[in-house]
């Protein structure tokens, strides 16, 4: 039997900054997990990925992330790797939680 | 200090232009990330968690105070103010932007440093003593052999592409600080019957998923035959070694698998041959002896101490020297609570100044991740102390339960499976006292992120290798393990705990150690070798059935 899908979002790393993106509905990279589009199917999901994977003069290494929805109907992380990703390191306040969330 | 030569700035400035150019084919799209990849990486640029990272080679740990000042500035000018100072004698900043990264390769040009050969399947940074040149203990300096060990794997164009990575280290003294038998090889400084100076060279040893000590494959190499010796070794591994499985092909996983003794009969063949064309001219060596002379000491008054602070100070913190006189000085990364390995400008900038006028201008980095002023004059302790103390610099614990080594852990490192920092703050605020410390004894806490084991967890007295199960945190315990000449891989003592339980398991394991030790004179690790791990085991678990009872 084939793994049950789970729904996913595309994450990477911006080429410039190195900072961590997530790929929106309109093909554009933000910030914020909670703006990551959702697919819902394998094939879908293959698909962005192989449209963020096009985007060369943006972004580095994108791969898929197993994403939940939260109350508000948004996206958020499952494996705590990618919780960390959305804020920072535990030692200082930097990374996203300092430069405040920004599209 | 060794001196770059015309021709090494010529080299290292070139590089910094063959990378700015390849920085800006990058972002107009002329190279792929796939193609540029490689090249960032032999520059010592990482893509980590949430940032680019550079790391940048401190050979055998040494630094003068202008590069001290030099990386201070590139913490604040292009990073987030701080710098971290690694196991591998390197530092690592977390935060460069791709585009200034040529600019901070240029800074590190001027005043003779780079990032070359910090990545990849090469000879990485060579490592020493950290007390080199300065230690009561040594028998000879361990620097000029990193350096020509240095100069012969910089850019050795047969070893850029190795199986794995090659890592090197080097000690002068018979108590090893340099971890020499946790390395692809290491190398002991020793005499022979006749007086005569050489090397004992170890191979084989390694931390990582399958950790082993080192083995001795000639227990002597003159010093004249090191370089054929080790080309030597080379060239057996880059022809042997597994490159089937990444796993498997580091040179320890060829020793084990072929047999020490067919290790040493390939090399021995390899160096029948190759020996005459690699002999080093003795002037060359000559020339790097020079440059690791020993400082002009002073002579001066030393008052007695009269303040029990600096009388702590002295006792944990300073070394003895060879120079009755002076005393080495290691200042602690590892305030109560904060990151182990770090360091901001400023304190740089305090450590910097403080070298320059009470260390004959030099520093090192230790593998503990802390920095060793060498070479101060006893009567200038009140001095450095009080400067230390005014910067947050000043803490006491040298081989106490909170100088803890931590890598960068899932905070940073893009390989880690849990994170390793934040377990480090919280075991030294639960030891905050430093009397409780110093009553506690030496002890070594070190914490690895992923079974990489980049913070030695292997050859901790306690080992936390942090792990993911089932996308939680996870820490498994290991006891007993010992990174010194007397080398041993810690056991794993079970089960692992969830990242609310790690702090308080560790804190039984040094309670039950206060109960079982025989007199306030037996170490955790002496105790743990006389009793073996059960008791041990006991603390840790019988309480965790209570809890779930
Ligand atoms: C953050 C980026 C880092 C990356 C990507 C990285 C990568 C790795 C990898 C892949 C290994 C496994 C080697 C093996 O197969 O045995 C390893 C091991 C190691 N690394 Fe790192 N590392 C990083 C940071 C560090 C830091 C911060 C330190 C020092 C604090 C360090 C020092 C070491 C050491 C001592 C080992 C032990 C391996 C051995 O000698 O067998 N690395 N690292
Ligand atoms: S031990 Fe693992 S998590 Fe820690 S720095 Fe090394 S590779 Fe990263």
């Amino acid at each position: 039997m084939p793994k049950p899908f789970k729904p996913q979002i595309v994450t990477a790393n911006d080429l410039l900054m190195g900072d961590v993106i997530y790929l929106t509905a309109d093909g554009s990279w933000s910030r914020d997990h909670a703006d990551a589009l959702v697919a819902q199917t394998q094939d879908e999901a293959d698909e962005l990925l192989a449209q963020a994977a096009a985007q060369q003069l943006k972004v580095v290494g994108p791969y898929l992330a197993e994403a939940q929805i939260g109350t508000d109907g948004r996206p958020g992380p499952v494996h705590f790797r990618e919780a960390f990703r959305t804020r920072g390191p535990s030692n200082y306040f930097h990374g996203k939680q300092a430069a405040g969330v920004e599209a | 200090m060794y001196q770059y030569t015309d021709f090494d700035r010529d080299f290292v400035n070139a590089r910094v232009e063959e990378f700015r150019g390849q920085v800006v084919r990058r972002l107009d799209g002329s190279l792929t990330e796939d193609e540029f990849k490689p090249l960032r990486l032999m520059n010592g640029l990482y893509l980590q968690l949430h940032a680019y990272m550079l790391r940048v080679a401190i050979p055998y740990g040494t630094l003068n105070s202008r590069q001290m000042h030099q990386l201070a500035y590139i913490a604040e000018t292009w990073d987030k103010g701080y710098g971290h100072f690694t196991t591998r004698q390197n530092i690592q900043y977390n935060w460069p932007k791709l585009a200034d990264v040529p600019e901070m390769l240029q800074a590190l040009a001027d005043v003779g440093m780079h990032a070359i050969q910090t990545s990849g399947n090469t000879i990485r940074n060579v490592t020493a003593d950290h007390f080199a040149g300065a230690a009561a203990d040594e028998i000879e300096d361990p620097r000029p052999t990193a350096e020509l060990i240095r100069q012969w794997s910089t850019d050795h164009p047969e070893f850029q592409f190795l199986p794995r990575k090659f890592k090197i280290a080097v000690t002068g003294s018979p108590n090893d600080r340099a971890v020499t038998k946790a390395h692809d090889i290491g190398l002991r400084m020793v005499r022979n019957e006749a007086g005569e100076p050489g090397y004992e060279v170890i191979v084989g040893g390694g931390l990582g998923r399958t950790p082993m000590v080192g083995k001795v494959i000639r227990d002597f190499v003159p010093k004249a035959e090191l370089l054929p010796y080790l080309e030597a070794i080379m060239q057996v591994y880059n022809l042997h070694g597994r490159r089937d499985n990444k796993y498997k092909a580091r040179i320890k996983i060829l020793v084990h698998e072929e047999s020490l003794e067919t290790m040493r009969e390939r090399v021995d063949a390899v160096f029948a041959r190759i020996k005459g064309d690699f002999e080093v001219p003795t002037e060359i060596l000559t020339r790097i002896e020079g440059s690791f002379t020993a400082p002009a000491y002073k002579i001066a008054e030393i008052a007695p101490v009269v303040e029990p602070a600096l009388q702590s100070f002295i006792d944990t913190n300073v070394a003895e020297h060879k120079n009755p006189d002076y005393g080495i000085v290691t200042i602690s990364l590892k305030g109560i609570g904060e990151t182990p390995g770090d360091a901001t400008a400023r304190q740089m900038r305090v450590m910097a100044d403080l070298a320059e006028r009470y260390s004959h201008d030099e520093l090192r980095i230790s593998h503990e991740q802390n920095v060793v002023l060498p070479h101060v004059h006893r009567g200038d302790l009140p001095a450095v102390f009080a400067a230390l103390r005014e910067a947050g610099l000043a803490t006491a614990n040298i081989g106490l339960v909170s100088d803890i080594i931590a890598c960068p852990g899932m905070d940073y490192c893009a390989l880690a499976t849990a994170r390793s920092i934040p377990v480090a703050q919280q075991i030294s605020e639960t030891f905050a006292d430093l009397d409780a410390q110093r009553d506690i004894g030496p002890l070594k806490i070190k914490i690895s992120g992923c079974i990489n084991a980049c913070g030695h967890h292997h050859v901790g007295h306690i080992g936390i290798l942090g792990l993911d199960r089932a996308g939680v945190e996870n820490y498994q315990i290991t006891l007993g393990g010992d990174g010194t000449e007397t080398a041993t891989i810690g056991s794993r003592t079970g089960p692992g705990f969830a990242y609310d339980e790690i702090v308080p398991a560790v804190k039984r394991l040094i309670e039950a150690y206060l109960d079982l030790r025989e007199s306030e004179e037996e170490t955790f690790l002496q105790a743990y070798r006389r009793l073996g791990l059960d008791p041990f085991k006991s603390a840790l678990y019988e309480q965790e059935k209570a809890h779930a009872a």
